[in-house]
């Protein structure tokens, strides 16, 4: 039977670029030939979440958010857009960050969804801020002597933000690989604005944990940190605070790697993507799934 | 897809074929061959390889089994494309030898026969009908066209993939069946598939009071701005948002099953089958001032002056106050008469005619 995979981010009305990484992750998938279909939809732009699936030829979708992390747009809208009317939070059984899968029938057209938790939550997503790392200092073995930031939003509207920025934090922490690793927020403390004030380490990554890069990327947390006083004059990377050498990697979504994160979904949900994970992984230079 | 259309034919005949006026069968005194313009029987393999090889018939036959995509809404698009319900095969082959255009929104698709594949797909802007080639930008690849529908002509960002803004000077020379149907689909989502459930009488349409029934987080607030006193708001919005110089999808919903809005549809090709996000982040923020009493306010205006406050507001609604010559001082939305307004109603704190703005 022929699988499809659907893509559901949030796109935007005002900025051209919230799509970009979308698209990218969809070509590298795309790419690999594992699904028979690779479609992305968005809530603020077209293909709308609404009528996504009725673009798929395959009965069978595996569905995968590009959120970061568990709560209203996973549990309700995306859901509810998408008419997967048997859909129940419950399903998932997660704590804020173990969501799996749940297979679902989608009102409108009858295919089959399997409906798998955002790319925010995976485990993999931690092997994805790490390379982020690797990127933006252009060092494959960044860490000793390094602090590492991961930012998220905080908990405006949902608790689980937060969650999703600690507990890959706390996962990065364990690897021992970095001196020191913080979870720093935009509305709530700790707050990124003081980055410099958590840190012994004269060297910083600061990696946001947002899907696109956008006004929180480039124009607030830039401005916050002290990277410059207006985000239109730009900023070095690194760029020098208090003394310390802030390397800003902008969104984490727009990371090669990210295709990864979406592929383990759909296989966690029983998508038969095997070869298209060690292809993505070779491609996006993170080696084995087994760590490196 | 690789097959010999005439050796697909021939394995496929003892089934039976019966397809746009063709015919072939297998009886006991072997072949039956028939198009509207001959009936042959009797016919042997051999015989029938030689007739079905001069047959325009049989490649029509198998370009539309065996290379164009066979689900429903895609097949029959590409059908309508070529009016494949309406003429015969050799009026439509006659017409494609030459290229036959159709337009689908913004885009202008030409099909044009193409030896062993069958068809190719030319896809522009229809303002480009006309443009040489090398005037325009050639892509392959359909995924492009999701790059070219970004931005407008002028490089601001299209939030609205139907909007009449398509950016020009592009083109897909050679598409096939199948990557003409994508490339559509990448510049007008789901249009396609909307139109097929039309046409088919299974277009799931959701009226606007049932899709802001539905909204919840920032945008539930639009619920409140159906007060079962009447459905004027919602013209507002459709005239506002849903007229075809906006978008070009032809308007389906209403305000409810049973109460039709006032406002024109529109002429599009495909429908709009429900409010569309852009629509109610517009409608959250009217749902807002739309809560406000309206207050008296007394200013002096000299009539000149009311009209070129008509004029301007005319001019933005309409998009043309970006296109208004610098010096057209007789238009009352030029720049120099707009700030000669401002000079002398505005106080210093922008307030219209020095009244302030009550809370």
């Amino acid at each position: 039977m022929e699988q499809a995979l659907v893509i559901a981010a949030h796109g935007s009305h005002l900025n051209a670029e919230s799509s970009t990484p979308t698209f990218s992750h969809a070509d590298t998938i795309r790419a690999t030939g594992a699904f028979s279909e690779v479609r992305e939809s968005f809530w603020k732009e077209e293909p709308h979440f609404r009528e996504a699936l009725r673009t798929v030829d395959a009965d069978e979708v595996y569905l995968v958010p590009l959120f970061i992390s568990e709560g209203y747009f996973t549990e309700q809208v995306i859901p509810r857009e998408f008419r997967l009317d048997d859909w129940d939070p419950e399903l998932w059984d997660s704590d804020g960050t173990s969501a799996d899968f749940a297979t679902v029938t989608a009102d409108d057209t009858g295919q089959t969804v399997h409906y798998c938790g955002p790319v925010g939550t995976h485990d993999s997503m931690s092997d994805v801020i790490v390379q982020r790392a690797k990127s933006v200092t252009g060092d494959p073995g960044v860490g000793e002597d390094f602090g590492l930031a991961v930012v998220g939003h905080g908990t405006e509207r949902n608790e689980n933000s937060a969650k999703a920025i600690e507990y890959h934090a706390d996962r990065i922490a364990e690897m021992g690989r970095f001196d020191e690793v913080k979870a720093l927020f935009m509305d709530e403390d700790p707050e990124v604005d003081d980055v410099t004030d958590f840190f012994e380490s004269e060297d910083v990554v600061v990696v946001p944990l947002f899907i696109a890069d956008g006004y929180h990327t480039q124009e607030d947390i830039p401005e916050d940190m002290g990277l410059c006083e207006d985000y239109r004059d730009g900023w070095g990377v690194p760029e020098t605070v208090d003394g310390h050498d802030i390397w800003y990697a902008g969104a984490v979504g727009t990371e090669p790697l990210m295709a990864d994160v979406v592929l383990e979904r759909a296989a966690e949900a029983g998508a038969d993507v095997s070869a298209a994970i060690e292809q993505v992984r070779g491609e996006s230079g993170a080696g084995s799934a087994a760590g490196d | 897809m690789d097959e010999d259309p005439v050796d697909a034919l021939v394995a496929t005949a003892p089934d039976g074929i019966d397809f746009d006026g063709l015919r072939v069968e297998v009886g006991e005194d072997g072949y039956t061959f028939e198009t509207p313009a001959e009936a042959t029987s009797g016919l042997d393999e051999d015989a029938l390889q030689e007739k079905a090889a001069e047959d325009p018939h049989v490649g029509n036959w198998y370009f539309w089994h065996a290379v164009a995509p066979q689900t429903d809404a895609r097949w029959a698009f590409l059908r309508w494309l070529e009016g494949a319900e309406e003429h015969t095969v050799p009026d439509r082959y006659d017409a494609l030898a030459d290229g036959l255009a159709t337009e689908w929104g913004q885009l202008q698709v030409t099909v044009s026969l193409d030896g062993d594949r069958g068809r190719s797909y030319d896809l522009r802007h229809v303002a480009d009908a006309a443009t040489p080639a090398d005037e325009l930008t050639a892509h392959e690849d359909p995924l492009d066209a999701r790059d070219i529908a970004k931005h407008d002509d002028d490089g601001d960002y299209r939030p609205l993939k139907t909007a009449p803004s398509l950016q020009t000077g592009w083109q897909f020379p050679d598409l096939d069946a199948a990557d003409v149907v994508e490339a559509v689909h990448a510049f007008y989502p789901a249009t396609v598939q909307n139109w097929h459930r039309e046409r088919e009488g299974e277009l799931d349409v959701d009226h606007w009071h049932e899709t802001v029934e539905r909204q919840t987080g920032i945008y539930g607030v639009v619920r409140t701005w159906d007060r079962g006193e009447g459905y004027e708001h919602v013209n507002w919005v459709a005239e506002a948002c849903c007229d075809d110089s906006q978008c070009l999808k032809r308007r389906e919903w209403e305000y409810d099953e049973e109460t039709e809005l006032d406002v024109d549809g529109g002429d599009g090709e495909f429908p709009c089958r429900e409010p569309c996000s852009l629509v109610i982040a517009a409608a959250r923020q009217w749902t807002k001032l739309e809560g406000e009493q309206a207050q008296t306010y007394e200013f002096e205006l000299t009539p000149s002056e009311k009209e070129q406050v008509e004029a301007i507001i005319d001019a933005v609604a309409d998009g043309r106050a970006g296109d208004i010559r610098e010096a057209d001082v007789y238009d009352g939305a030029n720049r120099y008469r707009t700030r000669f307004l401002r000079a002398k109603l505005f106080d210093d704190d922008g307030n219209l005619a020095g009244v302030e703005t009550d809370d």
